[in-house]
């Protein structure tokens, strides 16, 4: 293989990201030296197994990588903007349209949420940790890794360009040569690993370390959304991995599951994806769905209203999220009757999601709202969230599909349903429980700024494409014709892509004026909350959560003890030493060693993916051997920790 | 966590300890996450079956005699394997140590005849490449046999770790955990012996 075909050349943009990719790591490099960090970076960060942290590393790593997928879409919508653009070719802009996706939906969506999860669900269920510390970190790692090695891609040996849904024959040797369609394989497969591992992590945490008296329906409605999540990935990702290694078995070991030649058969890539493709689109909704049940609750200063419908409702959810794979591919021939059915499950599935909204509504009813920012995002998503689900029952007509399927009609349901949803979500989130993270609020003056400059954005760049997807254009055309009158209102959707963009450099200079500049939070409780994680009296939780593990008596426990004026002061005789696990480097290690094998196997070098693979087991056995029973911190620790006088 | 707990005398060891009985509870949803990962290649298998293309019918190479030798190695190792549990119970380190190396014993065998199993069909002109029914059994019955070479490496570990530690909580737990993974793997080997070879021969021999 020669040099160029290794790296990318050839395009003026590649070149600027090589030189800045060589510029920030030779920065961090400098700076990690030069304030003596190394060894701070390797305790405190890449060995730990407190899942705060983790929690923070996904958020880190998720608003990366939404800078790099919302990199992409502004050069979409560049692209997009005037009719017979020539400012990216066509391969490029399949590059950029598969990376975008991609990323967004498995690099950025779902370890942001992962990653609110991890930081406080432990704390909703008054919890000292996961089920499973060390696992958590493996599951960590191997998602950075996997999306690493994804993300590579476009400076070494080429990006995927099959769409992120990678449809055989599209993406089979033939028609995507190179190794593009292996690092899409590859990247997801290592990630997957560990979104599963943290299905099983939280799934056993929130079943079994709850707090004394903390039932199931006693769990704060994040908790409960967290919980059906995880047994949705527990039964979804499995899917994802066998249809991966099928693909991977396809490209590089010559088998036939999806190719045209051998009898094999490209709908089934299409049912398999789908089949774990959909519930994920439930993975990344529902606890999405449980912080705005949290923050409305605490804004409209309410009990939520109908817990027991949302859990329900949730739960249906989660069913029907495996019985409506079809509607994806209306128009493939899958014939009158199996379209029918999809169709109706489809739409049933509206139900469920009709009853959260007007519980939330009806939780706002009477209450005493405040407009606080992440207050702000949840109003933001009812409204937008509804434009998505309207449209999206008229996209589960399977014989109205017909009309708008694969245009831009499309392109802006999901578009409402997973910004509107999901990202308002995690911006709500990310606000709503920064305090608990950092210990200071982030401005609310800037972040009212971010909430309108990115809905007013978002609104305009989406609506203006359910028209040009019912006046016909496709999705994935990289250009069109002047004749075809699309170009205003492209131009007016590029314009809002761009105020998108605009608020993202607004959030991220909030975060930096509000380190700067915030008044710092001392009391744990920065929004008047109601759930156990507000009730640790510093506002960082230290790292074994709680001092004393609270009794848990009914709904809103923490909440109703403030309204009783009941809340305990924590004294020095109730202490006890506190078990915790010890940190461990393994993780890292390992993950490192998956990336071996994954860049090997990408580029069909089987040596190097041998050695990656030994590097695992070796870990494994390592680990296996290793007898760590952790470590107990003292009492006196504890009590210097919370400041107790004695 | 770990502080001095009371048990009931009849509390089996690997259930002592905090950490046992959660791994042993999220071992039990790997489980589930693993039925859903064979189903998903059952169900591939499935589909695909017909599809040969050119090569020769499933059915068509498929032998009583080793698939018989297979299934009986198999099953069998799977009910040594319980009796090492049942040792383990008795807190008989040399029973758990033996009757696990004769489970292993029997794993070594079925992998033995499986990839000669392999070798033949190759051998008759049927590999991954083939067509799309032979990489659906490749893979699905590759799958097995990788989880069953994974899970003698794994025993292995664990036995050596007993042998080291004696019989602790912490040692109890992995073994048990290991014994779950084996039973499954005789489960799923159930399931291909009658998706695919009863199935295979009934539908070409008629």
């Amino acid at each position: 293989m020669k040099w160029d075909e290794f790296f990318v050349t050839g395009d003026p943009m590649i070149y600027g990201a090589d030189v800045s990719i060589v510029l920030t790591m030779v920065g961090i490099l400098f700076y990690l030296t030069k304030y003596k960090k190394w060894k701070w970076l390797w305790d405190e960060w890449l060995t730990t197994v407190d899942h705060k942290k983790l929690g923070i590393m996904y958020i880190v790593s998720a608003v990366l990588m939404l800078f790099r997928g919302g990199v992409d879409a502004l050069l979409m919508r560049t692209q997009l903007a005037v009719p017979e653009a020539k400012f990216l070719d066509s391969q490029h802009y399949n590059e950029i349209f598969t990376t975008h996706g991609t990323i967004m939906i498995i690099f950025m969506a779902m370890p942001f949420l992962i990653g609110l999860i991890n930081v406080v669900v432990p704390l909703q269920i008054g919890a000292r940790d996961v089920a499973y510390p060390y696992l958590n970190a493996v599951s960590f790692w191997t998602f950075f890794i996997g999306a690493m090695l994804f993300n590579i891609s476009f400076v070494i040996g080429g990006s995927p360009s099959a769409g992120w849904t990678s449809y055989m024959p599209l993406a089979s040797n033939e028609l995507s040569p190179g190794p593009g369609q292996n690092y899409y394989l590859l990247g997801l497969q290592i990630a997957g690993i560990g979104t599963l591992l943290t299905g099983i992590n939280f799934l056993v945490t929130i079943l079994k370390m709850r707090a004394p008296g903390m039932t199931l329906f006693r769990m704060p409605m994040f908790t409960w959304s967290s919980l059906v999540t995880m047994v949705i990935i527990i039964f979804a990702f499995p899917i994802l991995t066998v249809a991966l290694a099928l693909m991977t078995f396809d490209r590089l070991f010559g088998s036939h599951f999806f190719t045209l030649q051998g009898a094999g058969m490209d709908m089934l890539w299409a049912n398999l994806f789908w089949l774990w493709g959909h519930p994920e689109v439930y993975i990344v909704i529902l606890p999405a769905f449980g912080m705005f049940s949290e923050i409305i609750s605490t804004f409209s200063r309410k009990t939520l209203f109908g817990y027991k419908a949302m859990i329900w409702s949730m739960l249906l959810i989660a069913g029907y999220s495996f019985l409506v794979w079809v509607h994806h591919f209306f128009t493939m021939g899958s014939g009158a009757l199996v379209n029918s059915v999809f169709s109706i499950t489809t739409m049933a599935i509206g139900i469920p999601t009709g009853v959260k909204i007007f519980n939330w509504l009806f939780t706002m009813y009477r209450g005493k709202i405040q407009f606080t920012t992440p207050m702000l995002w949840s109003l933001g998503f009812i409204v937008n969230f509804v434009i998505g689900g309207v449209t999206g029952v008229m996209l589960a007509m399977a014989a109205a599909d017909y009309q708008y399927h694969n245009t831009y009609f499309l392109v802006s349901h999901f578009h409402y349903v997973l910004i509107a949803g999901t990202v308002f979500a995690c911006f709500a989130g990310l606000i709503y429980w920064y305090p608990k993270m950092f210990g200071y609020k982030l401005n609310e003056r800037i972040g009212k700024w971010v909430f309108w400059i990115f809905t007013i954005g978002f609104n305009v760049c989406f609506f203006p494409q359910y028209f040009l997807g019912l006046d016909g254009m496709p999705r994935r055309v990289y250009t069109y014709s002047e004749e075809s009158g699309w170009g205003p209102l492209n131009m007016v959707s590029t314009i809002g892509g761009f105020m998108m963009g605009i608020a993202f450099l607004v959030l991220v200079y909030n975060m930096y004026y509000s380190f700067r500049f915030a008044k710092r939070e001392l009391t744990g409780d920065a929004w008047d909350g109601r759930t156990l994680e507000w009730s640790t009296p510093s506002a960082m939780p230290p790292f074994y959560n709680f001092a004393k593990i609270p009794e848990v008596t009914g709904l809103d426990h923490f909440w109703r003890q403030k309204q009783a004026g009941k809340v305990e002061k924590l004294t020095a005789n109730e202490l006890k030493p506190i078990h915790m696990p010890s940190n461990s480097g393994v993780p890292f290690i390992m993950a490192s060693f998956f990336f071996v094998a994954g860049f090997g196997m990408v580029f069909d070098w089987m040596w190097m993916a041998i050695v990656g693979l030994i590097g695992v087991f070796g870990t494994l056995i390592y680990r296996s051997f290793e007898y760590d029973d952790g470590y107990y911190v003292s009492v006196e620790e504890i009590i210097e920790t919370e400041k107790i006088s004695k | 966590m770990a502080h001095a707990e009371t048990h009931d005398p009849n509390t089996p060891l690997e259930y002592r300890s905090e950490i046992g009985r959660l791994n042993i509870l999220g071992f039990w949803i790997f489980l589930g996450a693993e039925i859903a990962l064979f189903a998903t290649l059952f169900a591939t298998y499935m589909v695909l079956t017909h599809r040969i293309a050119d090569g020769p019918a499933l059915g068509e190479l498929f032998e009583v005699k080793s698939l018989l030798i297979q299934t009986f190695l198999l099953l069998t190792s799977s009910f040594t394997c319980g009796l090492a549990v049942h040792e383990m119970r008795r807190h008989n380190v040399k029973g758990l140590i033996t009757w696990m190396a004769v489970t292993l014993g029997l794993g070594l065998g079925f992998l033995y005849f499986e990839i000669q199993e392999f070798l033949h069909f190759i051998h008759e002109g049927a590999n991954i490449g083939t067509s799309a029914a032979w990489s659906g059994f490749f893979v699905l019955v590759g799958t097995h046999g990788a989880h069953v070479t994974f899970g003698i490496f794994w025993v292995t570990m664990v036995l050596i770790q007993v042998a080291k530690r004696g019989l602790t909580p912490a040692t109890s737990a992995k073994v048990f955990i290991t014994s779950l993974y084996w039973h499954f793997l005789d489960v799923v080997w159930i399931f291909i012996f009658t998706a695919v070879y009863l199935m295979g021969m009934v539908t070409h021999h008629g």
